[in-house]
């Protein structure tokens, strides 16, 4: 982790699609500082996947600045500086739970004995003994999205990014998710910036909600969660918890998220080929 | 701290298949036999109700199943071979062909993929051209082949060289097609993860675009393996090969009136040879392409 520069900062920040000619994120300052789990919440359309993006320098900034760990977003990601989880695991059907996990070491050039000590490192965090040798289509879902997780760790970015990990998981696998995330973290000591639909999820799992509007994408408000570590599930029963939801929830309806008709997502980013 | 269960694997992982297998292969019997049933059927009401239409059927429009496969067991001529040693190999000399033709045809197929899929300029300059050249009927270019091809190629593969090369006109097209398709099946969110560890266009070719193409280059090769078969023999044709198939072909079509059950048990055994093609195929597909069972044809 570099010293004291902050694991993302943004400043006046903005994003037009030419196609249909939206603008999906406008002006947006954020800094996030190492250690931090920050939140992104808004309605469809926000651009908070967008905004992730761009943090991972996998589509850019129509203006402004970003700087991830000090560097040009696209430095960070030459220097693979983040991990990212989708909402689908993205996992590669021809090969093992082990191997899958393995492929951002062998993109970095790692030798087979530091490759294969880090997976079974990778495998323990995830709870994933005894299926290392499975291929993903013989894994739960929620179980493969433990293998994407382990997956963007095993280099142990500094930064961890998430497009709405467990958005497809039932509650009950998503709320066990949660709770090994949290712990996940606290081992790790990453910084996360997590996208999630879910406003008991961004206040359970964070110290700082960004709650964001739509058409055009900006930032309505942060809240921060004063909620003590280690959390459990009697987290969710506290006063505090049930107050942050209420504030992210005001702040979400000052942004007209909450009156505004549900879309579907539209596919507001286009993968860039060769960037 | 996690209230997981007990890890223990879900699924065991595929093993062997054996009982499936059996099934399958008795159920292509089955079939094989039921569509020799309706041929003895056809044959013997056509024979009582002296059918003319769409031909007259007799034992040289129709010989008898039996027929066909007991003329293998016959000697070819008077104190010469059984017809099936002469068969045999004969199939063998085009099978050789066919494979040579098979492997650099997909080789070649495989090849030209890779550079469309990496240049779309290129595709778009280039695929017209490949699709017009499978539109040339094969007996058209074979002569050319076989006059460009033979003078240049060492002794040892002297004739059926060049017809391998007509083979492998008929393989790289489908193979061709197919792994274009495959190479560009990646999930967009796949290329984004390869991104994200710094994967430059090599390392996405390698580790991401080929094998999620490989699916679809089996299709191929699946469609691509008889046809190789087929090209070898209609290339033998122009160049006068008299060792493989097609020449028992045409000596056969020429005592057709005196001896049907020749020409119909050389196509018995020329189509064998294209199902041992396909069946080679297959095998190397469920032994190297692991998917998940709804992705896999």
């Amino acid at each position: 982790m570099t010293t004291d520069a902050a694991a993302v900062s943004i400043t006046a920040l903005s994003k037009r699609f030419e196609r249909g000619d939206v603008l999906a994120l406008d002006r947006i300052d954020l800094d996030v500082q190492p250690g931090e789990f920050v939140s992104l919440i808004g309605p469809s359309g926000c651009g908070k996947s967008t905004l992730l993006r761009i943090i991972g320098d996998l589509i850019r900034p129509t203006e402004g600045d970003i700087l991830v760990n000090g560097k040009s977003a696209h430095a960070a990601r030459l220097d693979r500086d983040y991990g990212i989880v989708f909402q689908d695991a993205v996992l590669y059907d021809w090969r093992t739970v082990a191997k899958n996990i393995a492929l951002p070491l062998e993109m970095a050039g790692w030798d087979r004995r530091r490759r294969d000590a880090r997976v079974t490192e990778m495998i323990d965090l995830g709870e994933l003994s005894g299926f290392e040798k499975h291929h993903p289509w013989q894994l739960s879902g929620g179980m493969q999205q433990r293998v994407s997780i382990a997956r963007a760790l095993s280099f142990s970015p500094p930064l961890l990014l998430m497009d709405e990990p467990f958005g497809a998981l039932d509650e009950m696998t998503r709320e066990r998710m949660n709770n090994e995330l949290l712990r996940i973290w606290q081992e790790t000591l990453s910084t996360v910036v997590f996208v999630t639909h879910s406003i008991a999820e961004s206040v359970f799992l964070s110290t700082r909600v960004v709650v964001m509007s739509a058409r055009p994408g900006r930032i309505a408000g942060i809240v921060e969660i004063d909620l003590a570590h280690p959390r459990s599930s009697e987290t969710r029963e506290d006063a505090r918890f049930a107050e942050h939801i209420t504030q992210v929830r005001r702040l979400l309806r000052k942004g007209h998220a909450l009156d505004a008709p549900e879309e579907d997502e539209a596919p507001l980013y286009v993968a860039e080929e060769g960037l | 701290m996690s209230s997981a269960a007990v890890a223990r694997p879900v699924v065991e992982p595929r093993r062997e298949a054996l009982v499936p297998a059996l099934r399958n292969i008795g159920l292509s019997l089955l079939v094989l036999a039921v569509v020799c049933l309706l041929w003895e059927a056809y044959k013997w009401l056509g024979e009582r109700l002296e059918i003319t239409h769409p031909f007259p059927v007799n034992n040289r429009t129709m010989p008898h199943v039996h027929d066909m496969v007991g003329q293998l067991f016959e000697p070819s001529r008077r104190n010469g071979p059984l017809l099936i040693d002469v068969l045999l190999d004969a199939a063998a000399f085009t099978a050789k062909e066919a494979a040579a033709g098979f492997l650099l045809g997909a080789a070649i197929g495989f090849g030209i993929a890779i550079v469309l899929s990496e240049s779309r300029l290129l595709q778009r300059g280039f695929l017209p051209y490949i699709v017009a050249s499978q539109t040339i009927p094969i007996l058209a270019i074979a002569p050319m082949v076989v006059v460009w091809v033979n003078p240049k190629l060492p002794e040892s593969l002297a004739g059926w060289g060049a017809v391998s090369v007509i083979a492998a006109y008929l393989t790289f097209f489908p193979v061709t097609i197919n792994t274009l398709r495959g190479l560009q099946s990646a999930d967009p969110r796949a290329v984004e993860l390869m991104r994200s560890y710094a994967g430059n266009r090599w390392m996405i070719l390698r580790k991401l675009r080929i094998p999620a193409s490989f699916p679809f280059l089996f299709t191929a090769l699946k469609i691509a393996a008889p046809a190789a078969v087929v090209g070898a023999i209609i290339g033998e044709l122009p160049s006068s090969i008299q060792d493989g198939l097609a020449g028992a072909i045409l000596n056969f079509n020429q005592y057709y009136i005196t001896s049907p059950e020749s020409l119909w048990a050389t196509n018995i055994i020329a189509a064998a040879l294209g199902i041992v093609f396909f069946l080679v195929v297959a095998l190397a597909e469920r032994l190297l392409v692991r998917r998940a069972p709804e992705n896999v044809a």
